[in-house]
């Protein structure tokens, strides 16, 4: 009897414990969700970032830094949200188009490729930067473009399009694929893989980030990736985005987000393309 | 659905999940192999192999099997320039495969092991009483009866094989399905769906015989008593 009793007072605890949790959620929540009209308020807004980019999209423990976070800081900024308002929410490549057709996130800035097929279930405003697959090799290494792997060891992310497209047009490089870049440039660090490929940009933000090693990009580009604005179909951001990004490059903030973020990496972006003009709202 | 259709063409979905039975049945092997081997520590005489066989399947059985493969990659070739192969892809296609026969030898132990329980202790007695050492004992008595309780169990692992094979992406085998299906979402994700369900219905249609067959022979080969 004696031990029911407590198992008993024990769950009514647990059972209040777990209410006043939920109470206290609910509570911060509508604070937040209070406002309706007017210019943002006191709305938040979710945008999406890779936590694992260094230069582009990165988590240093709670803050938040890279090209694409100062991008998305401007154009929220522009939209009449602070930075105290934003929320940012990690958005991994495979779940981009989910988040954004289920509404968890407001936009995208992940290095998110502007392509027709993604154009089928999501929107985009932007390009705000035109990157191309590049490679990343040890700095007394010889290979100056793709043609000079085969044979070679190269290392990419599973299941990308970076992966993919060496294994189309370059089927003599014995391709190795890893969950990140970061296993690849750990690898490479130790002389196991010759080269390492993804998006110029993001290659760059690894040499600066590299601590074994010192790693450089080659500058040769051998495709064309507009990384645009991921936004929810039908979203009527678009053109308010575009007019920000615009503003962005107009001012010379975009120009500087980028030197500040690949600061010591020998690189420039593409001339020819950057900064990109951004594409026409549908 | 003509999307859809067209993706199967491109991509190469049952070879990819013929990769992952590969992974499946060469792991199976070696680890079936192990595991016998490390039972039959932990069922010896012997002390120090009792303690042996319990360590190897506390250790690896509580190493998640991500970890168990990315230290292939990371660790053997990356760091230690390890490998099984002059080919590159052959060389981490069986470096998967050892992690993977390396996890699963500890579940595999313990399905023999629960197989032994079934085997009353009188048989062991009479296998000695006749004059049998502890190796003679195990192979012609002990062993066969286990292995028939085992199925079950043995069954169970199998199908946790098959469905971990799809952990090989982290040592770097491109080619099975959890890495297909990660690219096929990447450049058609307006089919998100049908690709996921392709890859989950893939799956079951691998496991629910193994679980039908498994079931079946294990009522019928178990030992009467």
């Amino acid at each position: 009897m004696r031990t029911t009793r407590y198992a008993a007072a024990a769950m009514a605890a647990a059972a209040a414990l777990t209410l006043s949790a939920c109470g206290g959620g609910g509570e911060s929540g509508g604070e937040g969700g209070g406002e309706g009209g007017g210019e943002a308020g006191g709305e938040t807004v979710r945008i999406g970032i890779k936590f694992d980019q260094p230069g582009l999209g990165f988590d240093e423990g709670g803050s938040y830094t890279g090209f694409d976070v100062d991008v998305a800081k401007y154009v929220a900024g522009e939209l009449g949200y602070t930075e105290d308002q934003i929320e940012w929410v990690e958005s991994p490549s495979a779940n981009r188009e989910n988040m954004l057709a289920n509404e968890q996130v407001d936009m995208i800035f992940a290095t998110y490729s502007i392509t027709d097929t993604r154009k089928e279930t999501v929107d985009f405003a932007g390009p705000y930067f035109i990157a191309g697959q590049d490679l990343l090799v040890p700095a007394d290494s010889d290979i100056s473009g793709p043609e000079d792997l085969e044979g070679k060891n190269l290392c990419s992310v599973t299941g990308s399009t970076s992966a993919t497209k060496i294994k189309e047009e370059y089927p003599g490089v014995n391709l190795v694929e890893q969950p990140g870049y970061a296993e690849c440039v750990s690898v490479m660090a130790s002389g196991a893989i010759d080269a390492v490929t993804t998006d110029d940009i993001i290659l760059a933000g690894l040499a600066a980030n590299a601590e074994s090693g010192d790693f450089k990009v080659v500058g040769n580009t051998f495709s064309e990736e507009r990384y645009g604005v991921g936004l929810t179909k039908g979203s009527e951001l678009c053109s308010d985005i575009n007019a920000a990004i615009e503003k962005m490059i107009e001012e010379g903030a975009w120009e500087e987000a980028l030197q500040n973020n690949l600061e010591g990496v020998d690189y420039e972006p593409n001339a020819e393309l950057n900064p990109p003009t951004p594409d026409d709202c549908a | 659905m003509e999307d859809y259709l067209s993706l199967l063409v491109e991509y190469d979905v049952l070879g990819a999940f013929w990769v992952n039975i590969q992974l499946t049945l060469w792991a199976g092997l070696w680890s079936f192999l192990l595991g016998t081997l490390l039972a039959l520590m932990r069922i010896s005489p012997i002390a120090s192999l009792q303690w042996l066989g319990a360590a190897y399947v506390n250790v690896f059985r509580n190493t998640p099997l991500t970890i168990i493969l990315a230290f292939g990659f990371l660790g053997l070739f990356g760091q230690l320039g390890f490998t099984l192969d002059e080919d590159l892809n052959v060389s981490l296609f069986r470096i998967a495969i050892l992690g993977l026969a390396i996890y699963h030898a500890a579940f595999v132990c313990e399905a023999i092991r629960s197989g032994v329980n079934t085997v009353p202790l009188g048989q062991a007695e009479a296998a000695r009483a006749i004059g049998l050492s502890f190796m003679p004992a195990a192979r012609l008595v002990i062993l066969p009866q286990a292995f028939r309780g085992a199925i079950a169990p043995l069954g169970n692992v199998l199908i946790a094989l098959i469905k971990n094979s799809t952990v090989a992406a982290a040592g770097s085998v491109a080619i099975e399905t959890s890495t297909v299906m990660k690219e096929m979402i990447e450049f058609r994700s307006d089919v998100i769906y049908p690709i996921f369900f392709t890859f989950a219905i893939g799956f079951v249609i691998l496991v629910i015989p193994i679980g039908l067959l498994t079931t079946w022979a294990s009522k019928k080969l178990a030992v009467a008593r």
